[in-house]
C-alpha cells in the first residue's frame, strides 16, 4: 500500500489520469466503430514520427538547461537539411541520410551560438529560449522567401523563386523508414519496423552517451553545477555539448517526421511543434531537471496516443470535434504542472 | 568607473530602444507613407493599445517580470463583449456591461494566475506564458461548446449554425468605437479620441497614486527582495497575487478598449497576440524585466506601432514582397523580447560578478573599484537571480 502511494506520488496524478483516459479510449473504441488495429497502427506510426523530437529534450534537461523551448533552432536546421537534399536531387535512402548529414553543420553552428547565449543567461533559459526560437523562425521565414533555391518542386510556380509552404517529398524519400521491413498484418495494421528501429537506435545511442564519461559529467552539471565545477568539470562546455546534441536531434527528429508525414512544412510550421515535444516528455514523467529514456518512451506513446484516439473516439461519441481543445488543455496543463511542481530532492 | 564603462552600460540599457529607432526611421522613406498619415495612425494606436500595455506595470513593480498571463484578462474581456453583443446592449453602455461581466471572471482568473505563479517563483514569465495557453484551451471549450448549449444565447446570429458555439468572427457593430466617438476632437486634421485618452490618463494617475499607497510600497519591497520583505512582515504571496489580479483586471478593460476600436472580434484568436504585443511594446519603450515606468509604455507603443505601420510597405518597396515586411515585423517583435531578456539577464549576472569583485578588492585592501555599484538598479535586483 505504501509502495503504491509513493509510486503514485512519484509518477504524478496528471500522468495517471492521462494513462487511464487513454485506456478508456481504447476500450471505448470498438463500441463506437473505431478500428482498434488501425488505431494501434496510427499510434505506433505517430510515436515513431515524434519520438526523436522528444528525445531531443533529454540532454538539455540533464545538463540543467531546462526544457528546450528553443527546439525550433534544431527543427529549422532539419528543414534546411531536407530542402538542401531536395535541391541536390538526392533520392531514396541517400536523400534521407543526405538530409540528416546536410542538417548537421547547421545544427552544430546554430546550437553553438544558442549555447553561447544560454550560458550567458543561466537561470532564465526557458523564457529566453522560447523567444529566441520564435524570432529565429520569423527570420527564417524571410530566408525561405529569398534563398536561391530553384528546384521546381520546391519553389512557387509562377514566381520561380521563394519556397512553397509545403513541399511534398513523394518522389524523394517518402516513407523511406516507414516502409523498411514494414510488417503488414491484415488490411489496416502496419508495423513500421524501420521507423521504430531508427528511433530505437537513437534512444540507445543517447542511453549509451548518458553513461559515458561526458554524459555523466553532463548529468553532474545538471544536478549540481557548483559541485560539478568543484570536481573539475567545465560547466559551460558540458552545457554547450548538451545544447548542440539537442539541436541536432531536433533536426533529425523533424526529418524523420517529414519522411513519414510526406511533406516538408516551412515558414511558421515549426513553432507549434515545440510545445508538444516538451509536453510529451513531461507526460512521460520527466521533471524540468531529470529525464530518461523511459520518460521519452512512455511520454510519446501516451501523448501521441491521446492525440490519435481523441479525435476518432470522441468525435464518434459526441459528434463534435473536441480533440483540439483537449490537446491544448492536456499539453499545456502538463507543462504547467511540471513548472509549478516543487523540485524534489533525489532519493 | 571609467567613461567607457558608463557608455557600454548605457548601450546595454537602451540597446533595444536605439536599435528600434534606427530601424523605424530607416523604414519610413521606402514605405512612401506621409508623415501626417503615420501620426494619425500612431494617435489611433495609442488610444487602442496603451491601456493594455499599462496593465503590465504592476507585476513588474512586484518583481514578477513581464506578465504574459495578462492574456487571461483579455479573454475575460472577450467573454464580456460576447455577452454584451448577445443582449444587444449598444454604445458605451455595452462596453460598461462587458466590463461588468468581465470583471469577476478576470478577478478569478487573476487570483488563479497569482496562485500558480507563487508556486513557480523565479519562473513567473514562462509559467504565465504557458498558463495563457492553458486557459486558452478552457476559453475555447467555454465559447465553442458551453455558450449556446448550457448557457443559452438569445442572439442566434452570433451562434454557429450547428446551434451552439460562437461564430469565428463577431461583428461588434453595436459597440464599435463607442468609447472613441463620445468626444472625437479634430485638431489640425487629426482625429483624437478624447474620452479614450481621458480613461488612459486616469489609469496613469491611478498607477502613480497606487505606487504611493501602503500596498504599492509593499509591492516594490517584494519586488526588490522577497526574503527581506517577508522578514519585514509583508505578506509576500498575497501581495504578489494582488499585483496579478489588478493586472488581469486592467488587461480585461484594456482588451475591451482595444476591441471596441477594432470593431470586430476574432472569437478564437483575438487574444493570441495580446501579451506578445504588449510585452514587446513596453520593452521597446526601454523597460526591463524589473524596471518600468509610464513613459516606457507610451514611448514603446509609439515606436512599436510606427514600425508596424511602415514595415509591410517598406518590405514591399525594398524586396518586392509584402510578406517579407510582415515576417520582418514579427521577427523584430520576438527579437526585441529575446534581446531585452538576454541583456537583462546578462546585466544581472555582470552586476553580481562586479559586486563579488568589489568585495574581494575590499578584503585585499586594494579599494578603488567603486564602480561596482554603478549599475545600482541591476545590482539591487541581483537578489532575483
Amino acid at each position: 500500500m505504501r509502495n503504491l502511494k509513493t509510486f503514485i506520488q512519484d509518477f504524478g496524478w496528471p500522468r495517471i489520469i492521462i494513462f487511464f483516459f487513454l485506456v478508456a479510449l481504447f476500450i471505448m473504441a470498438p463500441f463506437v466503430r473505431v478500428r482498434l488495429d488501425a488505431s494501434a497502427s496510427d499510434v505506433l506510426n505517430r510515436f515513431g514520427q515524434n519520438a526523436i523530437m522528444v528525445l531531443a529534450m533529454v540532454p538539455m534537461i540533464q545538463s540543467g538547461c531546462g526544457l528546450n523551448f528553443g527546439l525550433a533552432l534544431g527543427l529549422v536546421s532539419g528543414l534546411l537539411g531536407a530542402t538542401l537534399s531536395l535541391q541536390l536531387e538526392l533520392h531514396g535512402m541517400l536523400g534521407f541520410l543526405g538530409a540528416i548529414a546536410l542538417s548537421a553543420p547547421f545544427s552544430i553552428i546554430f546550437g553553438w551560438f544558442y549555447a553561447k547565449l544560454l550560458n550567458k543567461v543561466k537561470g532564465e533559459e526557458m523564457t529566453i529560449a522560447m523567444y529566441v526560437g520564435f524570432s529565429f523562425i520569423m527570420f527564417m521565414c524571410i530566408m525561405w522567401l529569398i534563398l536561391p533555391y530553384n528546384n521546381p518542386t520546391m519553389v512557387w510556380g509562377y514566381a520561380g523563386k521563394g519556397l512553397r509552404t509545403t513541399i511534398s517529398v513523394e518522389n524523394y524519400w517518402l516513407h523511406i523508414l516507414n516502409n523498411f521491413l514494414a510488417i503488414k498484418i491484415g488490411q489496416f495494421f502496419v508495423f513500421p519496423t524501420g521507423l521504430l528501429l531508427f528511433v530505437a537506435l537513437f534512444a540507445f545511442l543517447m542511453w549509451l552517451f548518458l553513461r559515458s564519461k561526458t554524459g555523466t559529467a553532463m548529468t553532474a552539471v545538471g544536478s549540481n553545477p557548483d559541485f560539478a565545477r568543484a570536481s573539475g568539470v567545465d560547466v559551460d562546455k558540458m552545457r554547450t555539448i548538451s545544447i548542440i546534441i539537442s539541436t541536432f536531434l531536433g533536426a533529425v527528429g523533424i526529418i524523420v517526421y517529414e519522411q513519414s508525414f510526406g511533406f516538408i512544412q516551412l515558414y511558421t510550421a515549426p513553432s507549434p511543434m515545440v510545445f508538444p515535444a516538451v509536453a510529451a516528455i513531461l507526460i512521460g514523467g520527466a521533471s524540468i531537471n531529470k529525464a530518461s529514456m523511459v520518460n521519452v518512451l512512455v511520454g510519446t506513446i501516451l501523448f501521441q496516443g491521446l492525440l490519435t484516439m481523441t479525435p476518432s473516439v470522441i468525435n464518434s461519441l459526441l459528434q463534435t470535434d473536441m480533440s483540439e481543445v483537449i490537446r491544448i488543455i492536456v499539453s499545456n496543463g502538463m507543462i504547467l504542472y511540471a513548472l509549478t511542481r516543487k523540485i524534489k530532492v533525489t532519493k | 568607473m571609467s567613461a567607457k564603462n558608463t557608455i557600454s552600460t548605457f548601450f546595454s540599457r537602451y540597446a533595444v530602444v536605439i536599435i528600434f529607432v534606427i530601424i523605424t526611421v530607416a523604414a519610413i522613406p521606402p514605405s512612401g507613407l506621409s508623415i501626417t498619415y503615420i501620426i494619425q495612425e500612431i494617435i489611433t494606436r495609442l488610444g487602442r493599445n496603451s491601456f493594455l500595455v499599462l496593465a503590465l506595470l504592476l507585476p513588474i513593480y512586484a518583481g514578477m517580470g513581464l506578465n504574459f498571463g495578462m492574456t487571461l484578462g483579455a479573454m475575460a474581456g472577450q467573454v464580456g463583449l460576447i455577452f454584451a453583443v448577445n443582449y444587444g446592449i449598444a454604445g458605451w453602455e455595452g462596453l460598461v456591461f462587458a466590463l461588468l461581466v468581465g470583471l469577476p471572471i478576470s478577478v478569478l482568473l487573476g487570483w488563479m494566475c497569482g496562485m500558480v505563479m507563487n508556486r513557480a517563483k523565479g519562473r513567473e514569465m514562462v509559467t504565465g506564458y504557458i498558463l495563457a495557453f492553458f486557459v486558452n484551451g478552457i476559453y475555447q471549450f467555454f465559447v465553442m461548446y458551453m455558450l449556446g448549449s448550457i448557457i443559452p444565447m438569445g442572439n442566434k446570429s452570433i451562434v454557429l449554425s450547428r446551434g451552439y458555439g460562437i461564430r469565428n468572427t463577431l461583428n461588434l457593430e453595436s459597440v464599435r468605437q463607442s468609447l472613441d466617438n463620445i468626444v472625437m476632437l479634430r485638431v489640425a486634421g487629426f482625429s483624437i479620441p478624447l474620452v479614450t485618452f481621458v480613461v488612459i490618463a486616469a489609469l496613469c494617475v491611478f498607477v502613480v497614486w497606487f505606487k504611493k499607497t501602503k500596498l504599492g510600497q509593499d509591492m516594490r519591497a517584494v519586488g526588490q527582495d522577497m526574503v527581506v520583505a517577508e522578514a519585514a512582515g509583508i505578506p509576500v504571496e498575497k501581495t504578489r497575487i494582488v499585483a496579478i489580479i489588478i493586472s488581469t483586471v486592467l488587461a480585461c478593460a484594456g482588451q475591451i478598449i482595444f476591441l471596441q476600436n477594432m470593431g470586430n472580434l476574432a472569437t478564437y484568436n483575438a487574444h493570441d497576440q495580446t501579451g506578445f504585443f504588449a510585452v514587446a511594446a513596453i520593452l521597446v519603450g526601454g523597460a526591463s524585466v524589473t524596471n518600468a515606468n509610464i513613459a516606457n509604455v507610451f514611448i514603446g507603443v509609439m515606436l512599436l506601432h510606427s514600425m508596424f505601420v511602415v514595415s509591410p510597405l517598406a518590405g514591399q518597396k525594398l524586396f518586392g514582397s509584402a510578406m517579407i515586411g510582415e515576417y520582418f515585423r514579427q521577427f523584430i517583435g520576438y527579437g526585441v523580447i529575446a534581446l531585452s531578456l538576454v541583456l537583462y539577464a546578462w546585466r544581472t549576472r555582470k552586476a553580481a560578478a562586479n559586486a563579488r569583485l568589489s568585495l574581494r578588492a575590499g578584503v585585499n585592501g586594494n579599494g578603488g573599484s567603486g564602480g561596482a555599484r554603478s549599475e545600482g538598479e541591476a545590482a539591487a535586483n541581483g537578489g532575483r537571480a
